[in-house]
């Protein structure tokens, strides 16, 4: 069996970016619409570590290590401004947040 | 073989990740969440990225999904969501869309690109080289603390900010409590 081409990954990884992105469009819960956004940074990590193998570069690898500690730190910050937000609420929807609203 | 793990960790992934969008709770949201992330640390290991596929497990798997697990049950919203109302008049077949639009744009951009680097990768001879798992921890931290030591420190700081950030957000001021 051949082994899969540097752009099969890149293909599997334009899936994943896509279906992420699909979800935070559609879905209303925050916490999901985190999880999409995580979806599409995982898609990402996945394309660079495919470009570092077929580049034969270690920068590829370093940057994921990268975006890896820069997404910890994002959710960290987000699900404490979820927790701020719906510490009063009952229900948890992105359309309820509309006290800005004219 | 590696075809075989290709499809199989691909298929993973790509299952996953439409658990997250398609299912109503948002506790088997996140479990869809791990399998996804998994799915990604076989394709880390199958790239010969042996250190990000366990910093993917420890890091994703373990710390992100327990925190959104932990803030779901936290807030109590671990109650099933009503997906069949449309919230947004024909929001989902606009989103649909936008999404094939932009998996078609992708794909044709790196199908395009792929035959570039294939003439490009030639010159270069900073190899990942050796099968073996120490070569790729051995180059990975010459390049992280050597050439990207900055970059590196930069990230100890934004990691000190969010946490300030997050505890000041989280706790309820003394004063205004009463």
């Amino acid at each position: 069996m051949p082994a899969p081409t540097t752009l099969s990954y890149l293909v599997v990884a334009a899936l994943l970016f896509v279906l992420g992105a699909f979800g935070v469009m559609v879905r209303r819960n925050p916490l999901i619409m985190f999880m999409c956004i995580e979806l599409m940074l995982n898609a990402v990590n996945l394309s660079f570590a495919a470009l570092a193998r077929e580049l034969t570069d270690i920068d590829g690898q370093s940057i994921v290590f990268f975006v890896l500690v820069v997404a910890a730190a994002e959710v960290v910050v987000g699900l404490g401004i979820i927790v701020a937000i719906m510490r009063n609420r009952s229900s948890l929807t992105a359309d309820d947040l509309a006290e800005l609203k004219g | 073989m590696q075809l075989a793990v290709f499809v199989v960790a691909s298929a993973m992934m790509l299952v996953g990740a439409i658990g997250v969008i398609v299912r109503r709770n948002p506790v088997h949201a996140a479990l869809s969440l791990v399998l996804t992330l998994f799915g990604v640390a076989v394709h880390f290991v199958s790239l010969e990225a042996y250190f990000l596929a366990a910093v993917q497990v420890i890091v994703y798997a373990g710390a992100i999904v327990v925190l959104f697990l932990f803030v779901i049950m936290l807030l109590g919203v671990d109650k099933a969501e009503d997906l069949r109302t449309e919230p947004l008049v024909a929001q989902r077949w606009l989103a649909g869309v936008a999404a094939l639009g932009l998996l078609g744009l992708l794909v044709v951009a790196a199908a395009r690109g792929a035959e570039l680097l294939r003439t490009r990768a030639e010159g270069l001879d900073t190899a990942v080289e050796g099968a073996t798992g120490d070569a790729n921890f051995q180059q990975l931290a010459r390049s992280v603390f050597g050439d990207y030591v900055v970059a590196f420190e930069l990230t100890s700081v934004l990691l000190v900010v969010a946490v300030v950030g997050t505890v000041m957000l989280a706790r309820r001021s003394v004063g205004a409590e009463a």
